[in-house]
């Protein structure tokens, strides 16, 4: 099985406060370090464990600059035969249809039998996968946790859905899935595998090798632009207690007493 | 009167006594060397492991480990008996050659004991085979009647096998029986026909046997002469190819054991003996996979094992309930060593070892504390065989998903919490903490000294106090001191140790580098992992000193002067950390210190110095989470608790961690607490001298 | 300004919560504009469906096919291309359904997409700003989205509070005619219900809700004793079950059991809203947590910034005091 998992370099956030640049319009980015999208490493791990079953290979694609390509090194250190990078200026400025039309483009020069997305990203909105999955009329499914592959070019698979319930589907290929986050225990990947496939090629494709219409893509197309960034209001609704812990104390086993009841 | 034939002259069914020995030693000796050698076919597939250098510390390592069985008293009693079979095997090896002997050559005498030294000898030999036929039957005694703990084998590590254990004491009873009714019969037949015989020593077993034998008829006594010679010849050579199929194995193994046993404490071994770091890149799989990945000498290792249990005994990990015991690293591999390299028959089956006879949580359960490698008599190494698995381990990606993040970060930013590399200095940032003592960030400033933070204590709020306390005694014993600050990163000591060295490498060049371009000329730490790491893992950095012994110099030399405990009827306890105390051999420095202060009451605990138990282990294991029914640190502050003390003073942050969180989830707190030592000498310098001032 | 619909979801008869909100959303978007309520399914249940939601929509659309007896996405998405007119902005709630739907079906209308929107600011023209979160609710966006050839937006349960509304006495048309035979490469088979542990956390009045912060499975036993001391359970956001300190049964949230508590304590939750969709109900929400900036300070009713490790024994200790003077 030929699968093609579409991966996402963002900022690791989750250690450190986010700071906003001094205009105001971005995020402090410059002592944030990138890494690939979580739920992006859960799918490529996905795909390498279902090719070791049935077979077939793993191609990684980002589209991005130059410094996406060490996310590409990363997937493919896990074991993805392929890595590709999709590039232009043209594409600088997309919204997320954008992204999704250049990856389609993508998807059409090539024969996947199978195309994962992770769930959604840091700085995403979980749009990609399913956009993709319209453009080319495959079948699609999201929040994805279990693939189990069947005869006849089709997938057992499972959604997960509210109450911890997991809804069971089959799914014909050639399809979308985008993939949630526990679905399997990626490998580790650490600088030594890095280095292996440190001097592999990565091909890059542009809107012209991708037959694009560059008008279709990038700044002027995009439809959806984020405007600024700014910190939630912070304790808009909570009440901040203060003082000792004793005084926090008895403030709180009094509300739960009034709020609930002490049976 | 003739007197009894002796087994060269004698016939057995037809054979000639001569010939029948003979060929019993011929085939006998054939097979064993042919069993040895197929034994050793494994060791010749394994890796390098260099370990000839040093021949004559190797040596002392020989004469104070095997022939001084150093480590036996440890345990008392079986120490006891093992010392009293031990010096018996050795008295009784010319006794035995000198019997097998006399099989093919009637009346031959050991060069250099005819006359007086032979007649000494043989008293010698005659209490020798008595004492260790005796500690067979309390051996046996022991296995059977009162079955130590540490003999038994828990399910999850396989079957026990007690009968083979009696099955060895048994050989071993009947052997050293046979030899001693051979010579009884004799000396009551002569006896009897009122000549003199050799003379036997009162109450041995040939004596014995002797008093035993005085009225039985002749033909009955030559009988039991032949046939006590036939049973010995006979056992002796059973056992000696019986031994290559066991534990008894270790009777030939542990002297190579021994001589070539690591020298050396606090290392690890290279990746690949041979090759430098710089080519490791080219090196196609790092780590142990498959058996043949173990070097030789760590597989010589599995066949000395002699499955005795102590180290598992003292390992912490298996004592909490972790699914690691030292003891079946060790017996499991060997296991699968006789399986997969038999007497007859095809070699090797290269499977992965974790998945088969490893589980990944076993291999991960380690702390590498090192009290198993301390206990074992034989000098097994476990830490390197751990880490070696470890690095199989990570090469194939297997590393549990609460180590990958950490791991990462350290890749990253230097630290395995992710934080950012420009706030490691902010402990020191603190302005009250300023304005009493400046921290120098050697960023082209000069300074005498580093001070090497490490990760935890640099970003660790409760831990940023113990930086902060060595930092003022530093300053107060006026050394000219200095820290890298964001320049700094994670030793690696803990990287190295979960098997991940191409990241430990990473960050040990960017430290010495960093180091190295400060100009300082000595290095202090507060963190014993950091220390080990600087001090054996590290090449070419300036010396290193932990902050207790820079202490204990300044209590020595009166820089430091304590002020009296305020609370007199506190009781201390020191614990050891493990890579201050076991790996580097740290006892006494910081016990001086706890010493000196005046009023302090300080008493230890039954598990202290080279038997400390480990709090739970530092860096990355804080992350990986063990399936156990315990927490060690639990355990430790337990221990504490029986010592009659209430204040637990350590000297390590890790330590710390383990002790705080163990001192509230044991439900102590209030009863117990956790200081660490540079935060103790802190405290209790902090008013300065007024004549220094 | 064009149409606006909003797609409701239901299960065995009875319309999701999400209805009055996407009302309210609606409302934020054009007030002069009152929204059309669609919604698929067969049968009675749908009828009855229908019927409740003509109290708050002027007008529901239904699309009844036995094919939608299961809300395929898919099949929905080909249904409402079916039936929505040009330009039409389309609503739904960002959940498993809608982020299932709402992407596909923005190409397929050839409608700009804007996901999980907290709040809706204002339209100029044809141009629609709307506020989105990143980073796990660490930082808010201004995100603007040109809507002039339509729009598909999902919003995120919660974010928008229902409105009070007169009775809308509304209408139902029915749309099935207008959807040819529908197919889809995807079949749903069943649905494998989540195994409940011995505590069912959806039945208590006082949840001792525990996070990240909890730090290691140890500590679970410290939130477990002020649950005793309050006759309360204790229940737990996804990390916690993923770290398998707690079981499945016990998360809550939209992976995990929606729960209608009178008091919720969340002990170093940082209240992300896959978490947060789980609390229905309107509970009191205690929040302690060490970080001062952890988003669940903007939902919570009272908020603590402390240890939890050091907090909740003593607030064990203060309960079980009450309890003795009480008795």
């Amino acid at each position: 099985m030929e699968i093609l998992v579409c991966v996402k370099r963002v900022p690791g956030t989750s250690e450190n406060e986010i700071e906003f640049n001094p205009e105001g319009n971005d995020i402090e980015r410059d002592e944030l370090l990138y890494g690939v999208n979580e739920p992006d490493n859960y799918a490529v791990e996905e795909a390498l464990q279902i090719t070791a079953r049935v077979g077939g290979e793993v191609t990684v694609v980002t589209v991005g600059g130059e410094d996406d390509e060490e996310v590409l090194r990363r997937e493919m250190a896990m074991g993805a035969s392929h890595g590709v990078l999709l590039t232009d200026h043209a594409f600088s400025g997309s919204d997320v249809r954008g992204i999704a039309a250049i990856l389609q483009a993508f998807v059409r020069k090539g024969k996947y039998d199978l195309v994962l997305t992770g769930v959604q990203a840091d700085d995403g909105g979980a749009q990609v996968g399913g956009m993709l999955a319209a453009m080319l009329d495959y079948p699609f499914a999201c929040l994805v946790n279990s693939i189990e592959v069947l005869d006849g070019r089709k997938l057992r698979i499972s959604r997960e859905v509210e109450g911890g319930n997991r809804e069971v589907s089959e799914i014909e290929l050639p399809c979308v899935l985008s993939i949630q986050t526990g679905i399997n225990e990626p490998r580790y990947v650490g600088m030594r595998g890095i280095r292996a496939v440190g001097s592999v090629p990565i091909p890059t494709y542009g809107a012209a090798e991708l037959a694009l219409d560059p008008n279709t893509v990038g700044h002027t197309a995009a439809k959806v632009k984020r405007m600024d960034y700014f910190l939630p209001a912070l304790g808009k609704g909570a009440e901040m207690l203060h003082g000792s812990r004793e005084e926090i104390v008895a403030r709180v086993a009094d509300l739960i007493a009034a709020k609930g009841g002490l049976r | 009167m003739e007197t009894i034939q002796s087994p060269a002259q004698a016939t057995y069914w037809l054979v000639q006594g001569r010939e029948l020995f003979l060929s019993i030693y011929v085939l006998g000796s054939a097979c064993f060397f042919y069993i040895v050698a197929r034994r050793l076919a494994p060791l010749l597939r394994g890796e390098r492991d260099f370990r000839f250098d040093r021949p004559l510390r190797r040596l002392r390592n020989v004469l104070q480990f095997w022939l001084g069985q150093w480590r036996h008293p440890r345990y008392r009693g079986a120490g006891t008996i093992h010392i009293l079979i031990f010096a018996g095997f050795i008295v009784l090896a010319t006794r035995a050659f000198w019997v097998l002997a006399l099989g093919v050559s009637d009346g031959f005498v050991m060069p250099g004991l005819s006359g007086i030294a032979g007649h000494v000898y043989g008293i010698v030999a005659d209490y020798a085979s008595t004492v260790v036929f005796l500690c067979m039957v309390i051996a046996a005694i022991r296995r059977l009647a009162f079955k130590p703990a540490r003999y038994s084998v828990p399910a999850r590590y396989g079957k026990g096998h007690p009968a083979d254990a009696i099955f060895l004491l048994a050989l071993i009873a009947i052997l050293m029986a046979a030899d001693s009714l051979f010579q009884g019969s004799k000396a009551a037949a002569l006896f009897q026909q009122g000549r003199t015989a050799e003379f036997l020593p009162v109450l041995s077993l040939p004596w014995i046997f002797k008093n035993a034998l005085l009225s039985t008829p002749l033909a009955i006594l030559q009988n039991l002469h032949l046939g006590a010679y036939l049973v010995h010849g006979l056992t002796f050579f059973f056992l000696l190819c019986y031994r290559p199929f066991g534990i008894q194995f270790h009777v030939e193994t542990s002297l190579f054991s021994i001589f070539f046993a690591r020298l050396d404490r606090g290392t690890l071994k290279p990746v690949r003996w041979g090759i430098p770091d710089e080519q490791l890149g080219q090196v196609k799989s790092f780590g142990v996979k498959k058996f043949e990945d173990f070097t030789w000498k760590h597989m010589l290792d599995f066949y000395s094992c002699a499955d005795c249990g102590r180290c598992s005994d003292n390992c912490p990990a298996n004592t909490v309930g972790r699914p690691l015991s030292p003891r079946f690293i060790s017996i499991k591999a060997r296991d699968y060593a006789f399986q997969h390299y038999p007497i007859f028959g095809t070699s090797g089956n290269g499977k992965a070892l974790v998945g088969d006879i490893y589980s990944e949580d076993e291999i991960w359960s380690c702390t590498t504390c090192r009290a198993c490698e301390e206990e074992c008599p034989l000098l097994v190494e476990y830490i390197d065989k751990i880490v070696d698995l470890r690095r199989g381990l990570v090469d194939a990606g297997n590393v549990p998903q609460s180590l990958q993040r950490p791991l990462k970060a350290l890749e990253s930013r230097g630290n395995p919490y992710g934080k950012m590399e420009k706030k490691r200095a902010d402990w020191a940032a603190a302005p009250q903490f300023q304005q009493t003592c400046a921290v120098k960030v050697l960023n082209g400033k000069r300074a005498d000294a580093l001070y090497f933070v490490d990760s935890i204590t640099s970003y660790d709020d409760r831990m940023q106090a113990i930086g902060r306390a060595t930092a003022e005694i530093l300053h107060h014993v006026g050394e000219d001191f200095g820290i890298l600050g964001a320049a700094e990163r994670d030793s690696g000591h803990e990287v190295r140790r979960f098997g991940e060295e191409t990241l430990f490498q990473a960050l040990r060049d960017h430290n010495t580098e960093a180091i190295t371009a400060s100009g300082v000329r000595r290095i202090v730490t507060a963190d014993p992992h950091a220390y080990n790491a600087l001090k054996h893992d590290y090449k070419d950095v300036p010396p290193v000193e932990h902050i207790s012994q820079v202490i204990a110099r300044g209590v020595k030399t009166g820089t430091i002067k304590f002020h009296p405990v305020e609370n007199g009827s506190d009781v201390y306890t020191y614990h050891d950390p493990c890579y201050l105390g076991r790996h580097n051999q740290i006892y006494e420095e910081p016990r001086n210190v706890l010493d000196a202060i005046p009023g302090l009451k300080r008493v230890e605990m039954s598990r202290s110095r080279d038997r400390s138990f480990c709090c739970g282990g530092g860096g990355l294991m804080l992350f990986y989470e063990p399936k156990e029914e315990q927490r060690m640190g639990v355990k430790r502050v337990q221990m504490a608790a029986e010592a009659g003390a209430n204040v637990i003073v350590t000297a390590c942050p890790f330590c710390m961690v383990n002790m705080e969180d163990a001192i509230k989830v044991a439900g102590l707190e209030g009863k117990m607490t956790a200081i660490d030592l540079a935060e103790l000498t802190q405290q209790q310098i902090a008013q300065k001298d007024p004549k220094a001032a | 300004m064009a149409r606006i619909f909003a797609y409701i979801t239901h299960r065995a008869g009875i319309i999701d919560d999400s209805a009055a909100e996407l009302l309210t959303a609606a409302n934020k978007i054009d007030p002069a504009a009152p929204p059309t309520a669609i919604v698929t399914g067969c049968g009675a249940e749908l009828d009855s469906v229908c019927a409740s939601l003509c109290a708050s929509y002027a007008e529901v659309w239904k699309i009844s096919d036995e094919s939608l007896a299961y809300p395929n996405a898919e099949l929905i998405r080909k249904a409402l291309v079916e039936v929505l007119p040009p330009g039409s902005i389309v609503l739904a709630a960002h959940e498993h359904f809608g982020i299932d739907l709402a992407p596909g079906l923005s190409i397929k209308l050839g409608a700009v997409f804007a996901s999980d929107l907290l709040e809706i600011e204002r339209t100029e023209g044809s141009l629609l700003k709307v506020v989105r979160q990143e980073f796990g609710g660490q930082v808010s966006a201004h995100v603007q989205c040109d809507i002039s050839s339509g729009a598909v937006l999902t919003i995120r349960p919660g974010a928008f509070k229902a409105l009070t509304t007169s009775p809308a006495n509304g209408q139902v048309v029915d749309k099935s005619a207008e959807v040819g035979t529908l197919t889809a490469g995807r079949r749903y088979l069943e649905t494998v219900v989540a195994e409940t542990g011995d505590i069912d956390i959806t039945k208590h009045n006082i949840l001792v809700s525990i996070g990240r912060g909890i730090q290691e499975r140890d500590n679970v036993a410290i939130a477990q004793d002020l649950a005793d001391a309050l006759g309360a359970a204790v229940s737990c956001s996804r990390p916690v079950v993923d770290a398998k300190w707690l079981e499945k049964s016990r998360q809550v949230g939209s992976s995990g059991k929606a729960v209608k508590p009178k008091v919720y304590l969340a002990c170093g939750i940082s209240g992300a809203f896959q978490h947060l969709a789980g609390l229905k109900g309107n509970p009191f929400i205690i929040a302690i947590n060490k970080n001062p900036k952890a988003p669940i300070f903007q939902v919570a009713d009272v908020g603590i910034v402390d240890d939890l490790l050091e907090l909740l024994p003593e607030l064990t200790n203060k309960i079980h005091e009450m309890r003795k003077v009480a008795a």
